[in-house]
């Protein structure tokens, strides 16, 4: 200004304001909002997820790192945004508490250098990077994919930091506790074989994993997803699109079912705060990346994971099914977008479809 | 209470008004010179009709109005005419314009031939808008499309609607016309409607504008009070504080609940709506005869040590009011407008024109690197055209401009809503702006690509027509020369059809 | 049997054929039309075809590159690759990955040393110069195309026959794309 012939180099665009929201910031809130769950996972399962969450965090950080420096991309601006820290948590908290660390370092390094960086990084990943990695682990690593431990009021062997960590690390137990002692099915995995052999849903309830509601104790960490998907929500951080669609398909499919025949379906509640429900509702199915953008097609990718989840519990192959009805839904993603358009203000007809 | 709409997306902005609305409207000393360019409005360039040399008096007319959509200019002080031709003109692009240059000679002395129009209260509404267009006014709000024409539209009106929102953040030009001068504004209304015959009008103010509000009840109380005739007909309506309400097309969504459709124009669902201070500048004009040649301008932000509005006339150059109000950084961007949808000028050099309501000059801000795109939707949340911004994004970045049409990118109003809600900071605004002049470059290029086609096929046949009537001519006269061996009579007679054939064109023929 | 049906089969398909050839034939190539239509029509030859047309045939027989034409610049060439289906090419004669535009040129007659030869006006392909012999010509500015091919050695007179930018206007003014920017900051 002060020599107004200075001619400024390029013509700059409105607006003039600096924004107040960044990526690293909204991520960074949804981790906050994850810790109400985190709390009540280590409150009723031990020091396990705590484990899972310091080897899936290290592991990402250090693969993200890794990928940057190949990739030549600037390290701090990506590092620092919190995506690849929100992935390991999502992939820590889905696998067994108290996994192996290798498990997690597997995950971590399938979930960032696969399902993320080498799609082209932050924003361009077509799956979920931490459910892709699940599910690789799944399928793969099959015994130790399905060693969940026992809520502490069931067994009441309280391991403490240290003696999770070695286990961890090396696979020794203190003496006098053996694995068996403190690990079982899920509740989900329960019901499954139960049904399968015949039994009904009441009878298979009786069994000291099951609570009041779902599973003895998943169903109060589900209570603080639910608490964390809701602060979320008053945040404006996700819509509420996505998270209602979903719960309410879960809910309409269980409870049809439980209408249909009680012995064979559970109640609605039970689906609702079993398993990974709320964490998939709230975190993993709002992960914008990969869902679909416009109000409706959130809508339609909520309840067809809703769908999904249910039919794959019931029907499917596997205990739970978020991981895949979130992959499923990921792919249908761009369609939905391509045929939800939305009219724009003004246009007299539907905008264009297709 | 009238009931009220809202439209799609938009967003809560602070506001930064009472930087530069804590005091009344100043004026500024006569500048030595003026430089008033012949296009300040949408339409054709006004026609000078002074020459260099000319001694002009303030409002005398410069230039005049060359089709139904153009304007004319005003001398906005008086003085000597000194030169007519390119200077800068307040673009982002810094480029330079035809203009008028006066010389002021400090008597800011106003035109005699000026009058207020006669018998107002008989005057036709052929007769008002033809003052209207007379005294050079265009839309202030800052789309500049000359009034007169907008008061001819091609069918009946019955909502006229003045638009007192300014939503933009730190701009408080109209806030402090409707506070200090709002009788004008109703009067100015109340002739509008007239022009129209609408059946109601109604001027909407946002509600953070409470002072204003105030000042036009009392204004309008003491009208109805003295039975002038119109009066009661004005519906003061205060709207909720939602950015870009002031936008027309928002405007009007929340006021009557209709949408402009899409590519058209308000008239075409019956309604007209007018900038407060372009009402004030129609009650200047019929009421005491006065053409446009001075605005209120903002002149604000954390740069300005003097922040406030001044009464500022037309073709001052912008380094001049910077100099007046005082800038604290010397770095800052100068940027004409409001933070949200203003333009960034290259320099101080360029001048107040008719749409310029703010000048802003904001310390420097941190820049903000962006990241890649999360698809998070906000953009699309917050868009008050309910477009996809993303995915207009996404097709003006791959220039897939095909796409960008289907998207309806045309219906963009640059609004920055989408830019400023977007946690990866990306410019979308300067995509959308690119994309936009790049798709009308390419609409401009192919027509020109077609008119030459054709000319170079005309010129092609012409080519092959010529080369034909060679060779017929050259036949001719081998037949000639033929007969003429066998009857060695009139040879002149056989080859003069020849000569008349020769092409007319003054083109020479390629032999 | 299977023989004679297949025979039967690929008679009648063959006859189907050759029916819709002769009933459903197109005059001209409709395909040279469509890459016309995306030419710039400066008809420059820079193209190494005497024309828009020319290139545009060679185009359609497969025989010319997309990337050959300078004035239709990196716009035009992806609209010839999609016409065409063919990959986008880096602009011939241009660095690679630069996205400059051809800048808009227009021909002008020094008036005061044209001497009316009335060369230029034959070699314009637009007829986008005027004059008669003997007079000074001069430039339709709206018409020409930059096309050069009036420039000397056609114009035997030095300095008399120039090239200079088109004037930029607000209307036609252009906002740079923000990731040339954003390039810019990366490198």
């Amino acid at each position: 200004m002060t020599d107004p012939l200075k001619i400024i180099e390029a013509a700059e665009s409105a607006p003039f304001i600096s924004p107040t929201v960044d990526v690293g910031r909204v991520m960074r809130r949804v981790i906050y909002a994850l810790l109400p769950g985190i709390l009540a996972y280590i409150w009723f399962f031990g020091w396990g997820p705590l484990t899972n969450l310091v080897y899936a965090v290290a592991s990402a950080l250090f693969f993200e790192a890794l990928m940057l420096a190949i990739r030549q991309r600037p390290l701090w601006p990506f590092l620092s945004d919190g995506s690849a820290v929100l992935t390991a948590c999502l992939l820590a908290l889905s696998l067994p508490p108290m996994a192996p660390w290798w498990l997690l370092l597997l995950g971590s390094f399938i979930a960032i250098v696969f399902a993320k960086q080498l799609y082209g990084g932050l924003g361009y990943n077509p799956f979920n990077p931490a459910m892709a990695a699940y599910a690789v682990l799944l399928i793969s690593f099959p015994l130790e994919m399905s060693q969940w431990l026992l809520p502490l009021e069931i067994h009441d062997k309280l391991l403490n930091l240290a003696d999770t960590f070695r286990y961890t690390l090396n696979a020794q137990l203190p003496p006098g506790i053996t694995f068996d002692a403190i690990s079982s099915a899920t509740p989900l995995d329960k019901l499954r074989t139960g049904t399968g052999l015949g039994q009904t849903v009441s009878d298979i309830r009786n069994a000291p994993v099951f609570g009041i509601i779902a599973g003895n104790g998943t169903e109060w960490v589900g209570v603080g997803y639910l608490l964390g998907g809701l602060a979320l929500l008053g945040m404006r951080i996700i819509s509420w699109h996505i998270p209602v669609a979903l719960l309410l398909a879960l809910a309409v499919m269980a409870g049809t079912g439980y209408l249909i025949d009680p012995q064979q379906h559970t109640d609605p509640l039970f689906q609702l705060f079993g398993g990974a429900t709320m964490l998939g509702a709230f975190f993993i199915a709002t992960d914008p990346v990969t869902a679909a953008t416009s109000a409706r097609g959130k809508l339609i990718y909520g309840a067809g994971i809703g769908v999904l989840v249910y039919a794959i519990r019931f029907w499917g192959a596997y205990p739970d099914g978020v991981a895949f009805a979130v992959l499923l839904m990921g792919m249908t993603a761009p369609l939905l977008d391509q045929y939800t358009v939305p009219r724009v203000f003004g246009a007299r007809r539907k905008s264009w479809r297709g | 209470m009238r009931k009220l709409w809202s439209f799609p997306g938009g967003i809560r902005l602070p506001g930064f008004k009472q930087l530069s609305n804590s005091d009344s409207i100043r004026s500024l000393p006569v500048p030595e010179r003026v430089y008033l360019p012949l296009r300040q409005h949408i339409g054709a360039q006004a026609r000078p009709v002074v020459t260099v040399g000319e001694h002009v008096d303030k409002g005398q007319l410069l230039a005049e109005a060359t089709s139904f959509i153009s304007a004319p200019v005003h001398a906005s002080t008086s003085g000597v005419v000194i030169n007519i031709g390119s200077h800068t003109v307040p673009h982002p692009s810094g480029i330079a314009e035809e203009c008028i240059q006066i010389e002021a000679d400090g008597e800011d002395h106003w035109y005699p031939a000026l009058a207020p129009l006669d018998n107002i209260d008989k005057a036709t509404p052929t007769e008002l808008r033809a003052a209207i267009r007379e005294a050079g006014i265009v839309g202030l709000g800052g789309a500049v499309f000359p009034s007169a024409a907008k008061l001819k539209p091609p069918r009946s009106i019955d909502t006229l609607i003045i638009n007192g929102v300014e939503c933009e953040p730190y701009i408080t030009c109209d806030d402090m016309l409707m506070r200090s001068n709002a009788e004008a504004v109703l009067r100015g209304c109340v002739l509008l409607q007239r022009i129209l015959s609408a059946g109601q009008c109604m001027l909407a103010v946002e509600d953070n504008k409470p002072e204003a509000m105030q000042q036009l009840r009392k204004a309008l109380d003491i009208l109805i009070k003295a039975a002038e005739p119109g009066a009661k007909d004005i519906e003061l309506v205060s709207i909720p504080t939602v950015f870009p309400a002031g936008g027309e097309k928002q405007l009007i969504k929340v006021l009557t609940g209709q949408e402009v459709p899409a590519g058209g124009l308000p008239y075409e669902l019956g309604v007209v709506c007018l900038n407060v201070a372009t009402t004030a500048a129609v009650y200047d004009a019929i009421f005491l005869g006065r053409p446009l040649v001075s605005r209120i301008v903002t002149v604000t932000g954390s740069g300005i040590s003097r922040p406030g509005n001044y009464q500022v006339p037309l073709g001052t150059p912008i380094q001049l009011l910077l100099d007046t109000v005082g800038v604290i950084d010397g770095e800052a961007k100068l940027i004409m407008g409001g933070p949200m949808m203003g333009q960034r000028l290259p320099t101080g050099h360029a001048m107040v024109v008719k749409g310029t309501n703010c000048i802003l000059v904001n310390k420097p801000q941190p820049k903000m690197t962006p990241m890649p795109c999360i698809r998070c939707g906000s953009c699309a949340n917050a868009c008050p055209m309910n477009l996809l911004p993303q995915q207009l994004y996404w097709h003006a970045r791959g220039k897939t401009f095909d796409k960008l049409e289907r998207y309806q990118l045309s219906s963009c109003i640059e609004c920055g809503c989408c830019n400023l809600v977007c946690p990866a900071h990306i410019p979308l605004v300067s995509y959308f702006r690119y994309a936009k002049t790049e798709l009308a470059d390419q609409t401009f290029k192919r027509q020109r690509a077609e008119e030459s086609r054709l000319r170079s096929e005309l010129r092609q046949q012409r080519l092959e027509h010529m080369q034909r009537e060679a060779e017929e001519r050259k036949a001719k006269r081998k037949a000639a020369r033929l007969t003429s061996k066998k009857k060695t009579v009139s040879t002149k007679v056989m080859a003069s059809p020849a000569v008349e054939n020769a092409p007319h064109s003054m083109q020479v023929s390629n032999d | 049997m299977d023989i004679l049906i297949m025979t039967a089969l690929a008679l009648l398909f063959g006859l189907g054929l050759g029916y819709a050839a002769i009933r459903f034939r197109v005059e001209g190539d409709p395909m040279v039309d469509k890459i016309d239509a995306l030419l710039p029509q400066t008809q420059c030859g820079q193209c190494g075809h005497p024309g828009c047309r020319p290139y545009a045939s060679a185009l359609a027989e497969g025989s010319a590159e997309i990337n050959q034409c300078p004035p239709g610049g990196e716009a035009g060439m992806r609209a010839l690759a999609d016409l065409l289906g063919r990959e986008p090419l880096p602009m011939a004669g241009m660095m690679e990955g630069a996205t400059q535009e051809p800048t808009l040129m227009v021909a002008v007659v020094n008036e005061s040393t044209c001497i009316g030869c009335t060369k230029c006006i034959q070699a314009c392909p637009v007829d986008a110069i005027i004059g008669a012999p003997k007079h000074k010509h001069t430039v339709l500015e709206d018409y020409c195309t930059g096309c050069e091919l009036c420039l000397p050695p056609i114009c035997p007179v030095p300095d008399c026959l120039t090239l200079r930018e088109v004037k930029p206007t607000i209307s036609r003014w252009k906002w740079q794309s923000p990731l040339v920017k954003e390039k810019e900051q990366a490198a």
